[in-house]
């Protein structure tokens, strides 16, 4: 195959997100701002779009990321883990304005990774006893375990460093994060990259998530890669 | 005298055994890190997918891709994997790792941790303190004494909305260790000077 024979290249952003509409669940990679579809979500800004149902950990944070679509009145539901750091959602959360189901890190990933699996449910400690496992059935093996169910979406938007036509997959130190996850459990994945290679560029033993998984990318622009708490030894 | 933060993380270091794996989680944990002993051969897992998280950057070396569950900038060491969240969790879930050093607002006789909620007030999530707790081999709250109206956060019974039942091993305070054994908390070690009187425990 050579390079470029492939449909999944897409110009930019918008282009990549042509048929997403409202109501649709989106899941959208990153740790905080760490790994986030910066390009994507500044596309969604411009977008008439409502009633989404966001899957994300943070729902973005300080004030960025996926907040710019929060603050816009986008999201009708999100299910995130963590909101800590992130005072819009946590202010319309305590204003009941927003649904929000929050879930355990560890149950929200494999949640994810389930989505994508094929996996219909499985048993986890995790919450148990806890308002997490409010209306879960309980299962006893070793210990109690809660029942969780899977999550998918119409489409997640990922940022990678670098991704092949074919849609190959590498990340950069801890910006894997819940990508690789959300874009095996979304119909549609759209990944930026930072640097599009060629086919065979990234080698096949060092492939974080191989290109089946992944329907459009495109190279990003502009990116900002926020640090939310930049800790220095050699500055105060 | 009670312990300052900096002696707080120097007893939990304390309770590492050699060559084990340690999750630290966000706030008062996270200071363990920067104090923990080369020769202790201890690899620190942050569950946003490291293991091996370093020392500070530098001007030079920081990497905005390479942060700590906590969003701070670090360094990886040598040896340094990086992975996917359901891989971290898998870690953490499986029982791989040996200490989990976690922030409290409460914690009660029977081991019952609260961290993640105040109803009505204020919301964090739980993040993965949920599967810290009941995944890794031992679970230690390093958290101040007294909460902000000088109540003992150590209680007979938790109030607010958990994240684990009965999970606690070891709680580290400014004033000592205690360990939760069902009926009450049993005193492991008190910073010099430090008095039962001084604990308020139920």
């Amino acid at each position: 195959m050579e390079k470029g024979k492939f449909s999944k290249i897409y110009p930019d952003a918008a282009s990549a997100l042509f048929d997403f509409k409202s109501s649709m669940t989106l899941m959208s990679g990153g740790f905080g701002l760490c790994g986030i579809a910066e390009n994507c979500i500044d596309a969604l800004t411009a977008m008439d779009v409502k009633d989404l149902k966001v899957i994300s950990n943070n729902i973005g944070n300080a004030g960025k990321g996926l907040v710019k679509i929060l603050v816009q009145g986008k999201i009708s539901k999100a299910f995130c883990s963590y909101v800590g750091g992130n005072p819009d959602l946590e202010k319309l959360m305590l204003a009941k304005k927003i649904e929000v189901e929050l879930i355990p890190q560890g149950t929200f990933s494999e949640r994810i990774r389930a989505g994508g699996m094929g996996i219909r449910g499985f048993y986890t400690p995790t919450g148990y006893g806890t308002l997490a496992a409010i209306g879960k059935e309980i299962k006893v093996f070793d210990r109690p375990c809660v029942l969780e169910l899977p999550l998918n979406a119409d489409f997640a938007i990922i940022k990678a460093q670098k991704g092949d036509p074919y849609g190959n997959l590498w990340f950069k130190e801890t910006a894997r994060n819940f990508s690789p996850l959300m874009a095996m459990a979304a119909k549609v994945a759209v990944v930026e990259v930072e640097e599009m290679v060629g086919l065979g560029d990234i080698k096949p033993e060092d492939i974080h998530l191989p290109g089946i998984f992944v329907q459009r990318i495109f190279q990003g622009k502009n990116y900002k890669n926020d640090i939310e708490f930049e800790i220095l030894k050699d500055a105060p | 005298m009670s312990w300052s933060k900096e002696q707080m993380a120097d007893e939990v270091i304390g309770l590492f055994k050699k060559n084990s794996t340690v999750n630290l989680g966000i706030g008062l944990p996270s200071l363990v890190a920067d104090r923990l002993p080369l020769d202790l051969n201890i690899m620190i897992q942050s569950e946003n997918g490291i293991l091996g998280v370093g020392e500070r950057p530098t001007k030079k070396t920081f990497s905005p891709t390479l942060i700590n569950a906590g969003k701070e900038t670090i360094t990886a060491v040598p040896g340094t994997s990086f992975f996917d969240s359901a891989l971290s969790f898998g870690m953490i879930r499986g029982g791989h790792i040996d200490y989990s050093v976690l922030g409290g607002m409460e914690v009660d006789v029977s081991g019952n941790l609260a961290n993640w909620m105040v109803p009505g007030s204020k919301i964090t999530g739980m993040g993965g303190a949920m599967d810290l707790v009941n995944g890794s081999k031992n679970i230690i709250i390093m958290m101040t004494h007294f909460n902000k109206s000088g109540e003992c956060k150590l209680k007979k019974s938790c109030d607010l909305p958990l994240t684990g039942l009965s999970v606690v091993d070891l709680v580290v305070t400014e004033l000592g260790i205690f360990k939760p054994n069902k009926k009450n908390f049993e005193v492991i070690k008190l910073a010099d000077g430090i008095n039962d009187a001084d604990l308020k425990l139920p």
